[in-house]
């Protein structure tokens, strides 16, 4: 009882003030010891796949940014408005780097290569806290993600924040809704069997409202991702997730 | 904005057809094959209940995956000790799922694995000891399906 | 080859006649057999068994069907006996043979 109590008050220390708690506390147990347990997390096989292509090729992402140890801390901030004006998520800052720092044809997105080079980035910021910049270049973006959180979409013309705001906590069939702000991202879904990245999340959440599926990679997603990070702010970043 | 296809990813016809839920066969069907393959497996001898210590959710999150781990209690010596572990389904379309061959150098018999389940069922897990002695034990797991199912 | 990633967590070193916990996770994706009407018929391209010998004597075995987990995990146990090298072996329909080793240092 007394230990009950305890946890809600832990739970409530670290809730901000519109309500947004991490997305382990919405986990079963089982699933977040095993999130916590990489000898069990099959999403810690793409990561060690993505230090070997860090270190891979002559021009190896190492060969400009040294150990992939550099990176702690850089998902954390992402996504972020680069030097052209752009919107872009790690997934996109490291196409950028593909291209036009490796001069190779970009990987992909969802590709194994890509997923794996995000996770194994996002693994250095593990624990610490999400905190994009929203100001400047970004506060448009940051508007339009807005926008479309809370517009409310498809045939069952629900809002994002009707089901991750106002049912957070609540279970719809097998799943306890979270307070969907994607920092187990690119996660180990069950549903999947696989490693996949956020825009593939948020497109099962457009079809489960029955909406259209936007591109991934795509302007509409990429600005939604800004106002979940946001939304996120001081939350722990949980990548490789493990969701069901 | 669209992606260029890597190699990788060429195969995503054969992992959409995947997405579709394991089909379970038909009841009777089912049934008959998980029988068969228990008698196959039991040779004769009869299964005493008991002496497993099967860990598996009653109620599953999805059926992709469910973490099972199973202990059998053994005196562990060079003469009395397991030296298999078997894990059958009642409803999937393969009825022996996974075999866990061991021996004295295990130290005891303690594994664990995940497996996919097609539906609600039985999941049953035989352990044979050096002594010829064959334990059995069985529980029921409901498996549910997600809210949000995938199509993209 | 890159195209085989296991994951292997077990201890380095342990005492004689320590049991040793032994973790393994490996990327595959398990497919089925398809024959449904009406989709292309495909194989099945399981890894269908995993051995691991523990200075050259084998330890333990499993037999895999396609009712096992994509990405497959198992836990079991060996007694440390002697330093050594663990080898682990996964066959793959097809034909395919994946190998990886991990060391084992045992102590009086
Ligand atoms: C030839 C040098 C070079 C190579 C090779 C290279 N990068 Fe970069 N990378 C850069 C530079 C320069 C920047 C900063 C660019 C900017 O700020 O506009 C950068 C930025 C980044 C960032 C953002 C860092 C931050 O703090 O915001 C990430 C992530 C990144 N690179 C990942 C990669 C990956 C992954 C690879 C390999 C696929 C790679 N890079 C290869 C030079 C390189
Ligand atoms: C009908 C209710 C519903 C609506 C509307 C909905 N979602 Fe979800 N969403 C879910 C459920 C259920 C899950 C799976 C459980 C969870 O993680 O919250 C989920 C998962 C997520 C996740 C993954 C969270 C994690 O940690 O794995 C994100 C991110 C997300 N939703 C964002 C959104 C966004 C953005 C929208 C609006 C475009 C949206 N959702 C609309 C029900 C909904």
């Amino acid at each position: 009882m007394k230990r009950a109590a305890a946890a809600l008050l832990c739970c409530m220390g670290l809730a901000q003030a519109d309500g947004v708690r991490p997305a382990r506390d919405f986990l079963s147990p089982e699933l977040r010891a095993q999130q916590d347990d990489p000898s069990r997390h099959p999403g810690w096989l793409w990561v060690d796949e993505g230090e070997a292509l860090w270190r891979a090729g002559e021009r190896s992402c190492q060969s400009c940014h040294g150990d992939v140890a550099a990176m702690a801390g850089v998902a954390a901030r992402y996504p972020a408005v680069a030097a052209d004006g752009a919107l872009l998520n790690l997934e996109l800052r490291i196409e950028r780097c593909r291209e036009e720092q490796q001069g190779a044809p970009r990987f992909g997105y969802e590709s194994q290569a890509l997923l794996s080079l995000t996770a194994a980035i996002a693994q250095r910021s593990r624990g610490l806290a999400m905190s994009v910049p929203v100001d400047g270049a970004a506060a448009p973006f940051l508007e339009r993600g807005r926008e479309f959180y809370a517009t409310r979409q498809g045939q069952l013309n629900l809002s994002c924040g009707q089901c991750h705001d106002e049912n957070a906590g609540r279970r719809l069939r097998g799943d306890v809704i979270s307070s969907g702000i994607g920092t187990g991202y690119p996660a180990y879904r069950l549903e999947w069997n696989t490693l996949g990245s956020l825009h593939r999340r948020l497109r099962a959440c457009s079809l489960g409202v029955r909406a259209e599926q936007l591109p991934l990679g795509g302007a509409d997603y990429l600005a939604l991702e800004l106002y979940l990070a946001h939304r996120a702010r001081g939350m722990p970043m949980e990548a490789p997730g493990i969701r069901r | 904005m669209s992606s260029p296809i890597s190699p990788r990813f060429a195969e995503t016809p054969r992992r959409a057809v995947l997405l579709l839920p394991l089909a379970a066969l038909p009841a009777r069907a089912q049934e008959e094959s998980f029988t068969a393959a228990e008698r196959a497996l039991l040779a004769g001898r009869v299964p005493v209940d008991g002496g497993i210590t099967l860990d598996i959710p009653t109620l599953s999150e999805n059926g992709n995956s469910v973490d099972l781990s199973v202990r059998v209690d053994s005196p562990w010596t060079l003469r009395d000790h397991v030296t298999a572990i078997h894990v059958l389904s009642e409803r999937n379309p393969v009825p022996r799922v996974a075999s866990f061959h061991l021996s004295h150098r295990a130290g005891r018999a303690e594994i664990a694995t995940r497996i996919r389940l097609a539906t609600t069922q039985q999941v049953t897990v035989l352990a044979e000891t050096s002594t010829g002695q064959v334990h059995r034990a069985a529980r029921e797991v409901i498996v549910i399906l997600g809210a949000c199912v995938e199509g993209g | 080859m890159t195209d085989f990633t296991a994951r292997i967590t077990m201890p380095e070193t342990a005492r004689r006649g320590d049991v040793v916990p032994i973790r393994v996770i490996i990327r595959h994706p398990m497919e089925r057999e398809i024959t449904a009407e009406g989709l292309t018929p495909l194989p099945r391209r399981i890894i269908h068994s995993f051995r691991v010998t523990y200075a050259g004597e084998e330890v333990f075995r499993m037999a895999l069907s396609a009712g096992v987990t994509a990405n497959p995990y198992v836990a079991f146990t060996t007694i440390a006996t002697e330093t050594g090298t663990l080898h682990f072996e996964w066959l793959e329909d097809g034909g395919a043979v994946h190998r990886r080793e991990a060391r084992l240092v045992v102590t009086a």
